[in-house]
């Protein structure tokens, strides 16, 4: 096993799954406690357009992601507030949108989209130095903003209107949350594709969510949470030879599974 | 604009999409007030509060709160919601609950100070909460939750406080020692209390609102409490309340 650290693509994986876990345990917890999971789907499957955009122009995918998934994200974000669309509709508009473009640009980019599958449903063994340059700066820009803004953060996960009347500005903060949810997204592509990042948002957060009841404790918890599984999930699809970003999303299922009726059978032997 | 006029509403007006909630509200809270707002539900009781904080616009009418707008204003007001809906798995603690209440005082993205957590931990014990500070809101009691939000309330070191039916789920022992407690904080602050019990009204505030989509009386509780038969629309509801009647009938003679 330990002789598959010779492979640069290998190494270039272990440290792709390590920026994974940190953007995913930050950010995840906050999609988590403050609900908004379903937003976070809607952002992902836009930055498709992005991703189709960089094929059209030649230019590396991820970086055409970036402005993409913003600005999916502000305007979720401005049209639920702002108008009287529900967020759930202004979400599901977004998420086909996206997709959509995405799949005009492809289908007017000269020639054939060779590793588009890996966009899709992620290939972390694939993962050049330049991608991870950028998942780098990303993770940064996310602890950095969580670092500074975490107390409001929280305060207005817990609640908004409160957080309000006091004086946060909680429209703007809302916005920067949305903006992180779509940076992390940025950073998780390369690895479990856009159709399965969601299930690193959730899962690590959740897991870690029935053992703590501190978000500091909840953050760190599901960094960890996430790295190691990611980890183990690479290892188990070079085993069995199967797609990663599969292998890794089934693996938190199943950890998942345990964790929970674990928790469920020690508080009924509590009792 | 008078020196001692804390919040001064002028013909407001507001609808819920064509539904109309208050019609025509002219008020006037003072200094050192203690007014009660009562009223039947669905009478307006908690929009006139959001409005004062700024959180709904009226359709008509002038809003001032501290002599400016009631954005502007809300950080002098602490506002006990009257329900506050939250997973209470939702991971924080007591203390970092009231803490919110600070937020507003420094710059986003600075630490709280020790002013700021002695503060905190003043209001945590004017509620008799403060043994409770490390645990987690979503495991306490619907009492002691709202015990909770008083003191984050308080937080703010506010010089109005609105709070939309403070003890709807405290007991009874606490809800004595509650009313001493703002009968003091009085001394210091502007107090908005909505409620619909009148026994309330009767033992501790010195002036009421009644409210039911119009103004129907707003002055000093001596003449109100002989007026709200005649004025108000649900007379037999409120009067109903045993303590009340009794009170409402002292006043009479």
């Amino acid at each position: 096993m330990i002789e598959i650290l010779h492979y640069e693509f290998m190494r270039n994986a272990l440290f792709a799954a390590v920026l994974v876990g940190i953007a995913c345990g930050i950010v995840g917890a906050f999609v988590v406690v403050k609900k908004i999971v379903f937003i976070s789907g809607g952002i992902s499957h836009a930055a498709f357009g992005g991703i189709g955009l960089g094929y059209l122009l030649n230019i590396n995918p991820v970086l055409t992601a970036i402005p993409f998934s913003l600005l999916s994200a502000l305007a979720i974000g401005i049209l639920s507030k702002k108008t009287k669309i529900s967020e759930d509709s202004a979400i599901g508009i977004l998420w086909s949108v996206g997709m959509a473009l995405g799949i005009l640009f492809i289908s007017l980019s000269p020639g054939y989209a060779p590793d588009l599958f890996g966009y899709l449903f992620g290939s972390i063994l694939t993962v050049p130095i330049s991608d991870i340059i950028i998942m780098l700066v990303l993770d940064i820009i996310i602890i950095v903003t969580v670092l500074l803004l975490y107390k409001e953060l929280h305060a207005l996960s817990f609640d908004e209107e409160f957080s309000l009347i006091v004086g946060v500005p909680t429209q703007t903060l809302y916005l920067i949350l949305l903006c992180l949810v779509a940076l992390s997204i940025i950073v998780l592509i390369r690895v479990v594709g856009i159709i399965l990042v969601i299930a690193l948002l959730t899962i690590p957060a959740t897991i870690a969510k029935q053992f703590t009841n501190k978000l500091r404790t909840l953050i760190v918890l599901s960094m960890i949470l996430a790295v190691v599984l990611t980890v183990i999930g690479l290892c188990l699809s070079y085993v069995f030879d199967v797609p990663s970003g599969a292998a890794i999303v089934l693996f938190l299922a199943i950890v998942f599974t345990i964790c929970a009726g674990l928790r469920k059978y020690l508080a009924s032997k509590a009792k | 604009m008078n020196k001692d006029t804390i919040v001064k509403l002028e013909n407001v007006y507001f609808a819920y999409t064509n539904v109309s909630v208050l019609e025509d509200i002219n008020i006037t809270i003072k200094q050192n007030d203690f007014l009660g707002i009562i009223g039947p539900n669905g009478g307006g009781k908690t929009t006139i509060l959001r409005i004062i904080l700024g959180l709904l616009e009226p359709d008509k009418g002038k809003v001032y709160v501290f002599d400016t707008s009631a954005k502007k204003a809300r950080q002098h007001i602490g506002y006990l919601p009257q329900h506050i809906t939250f997973d209470f798995d939702f991971p924080i603690s007591v203390s970092e609950v009231v803490l919110m209440g600070r937020l507003g005082k420094r710059g986003i993205g600075r630490k709280y100070t020790k002013t700021d957590i002695s503060v905190c931990m003043a209001a945590l014990e004017k509620v008799g909460m403060q043994q409770y500070r490390n645990n987690e809101i979503g495991k306490l009691s619907q009492g002691q939750r709202q015990r909770v939000f008083i003191a984050r309330a308080l937080s703010t070191e506010p010089k109005l406080l609105l709070l939309d039916e403070p003890v709807s789920s405290v007991d009874t022992q606490w809800q004595q020692t509650f009313y001493e407690l703002l009968h003091d904080l009085n001394k210091e602050m502007t107090i908005v209390l909505v409620t619909h019990d009148i026994s309330v009204v009767s033992t501790y505030i010195d002036k009421i609102a009644c409210l039911n989509k119009r103004l129907y009386y707003h002055g000093s509780k001596k003449v109100g409490m002989h007026k709200i038969s005649e004025m108000y629309e649900y007379p037999v509801q409120l009067i109903t309340h045993a303590p009340a009647h009794d009170s409402v009938g002292d006043n009479d003679k």
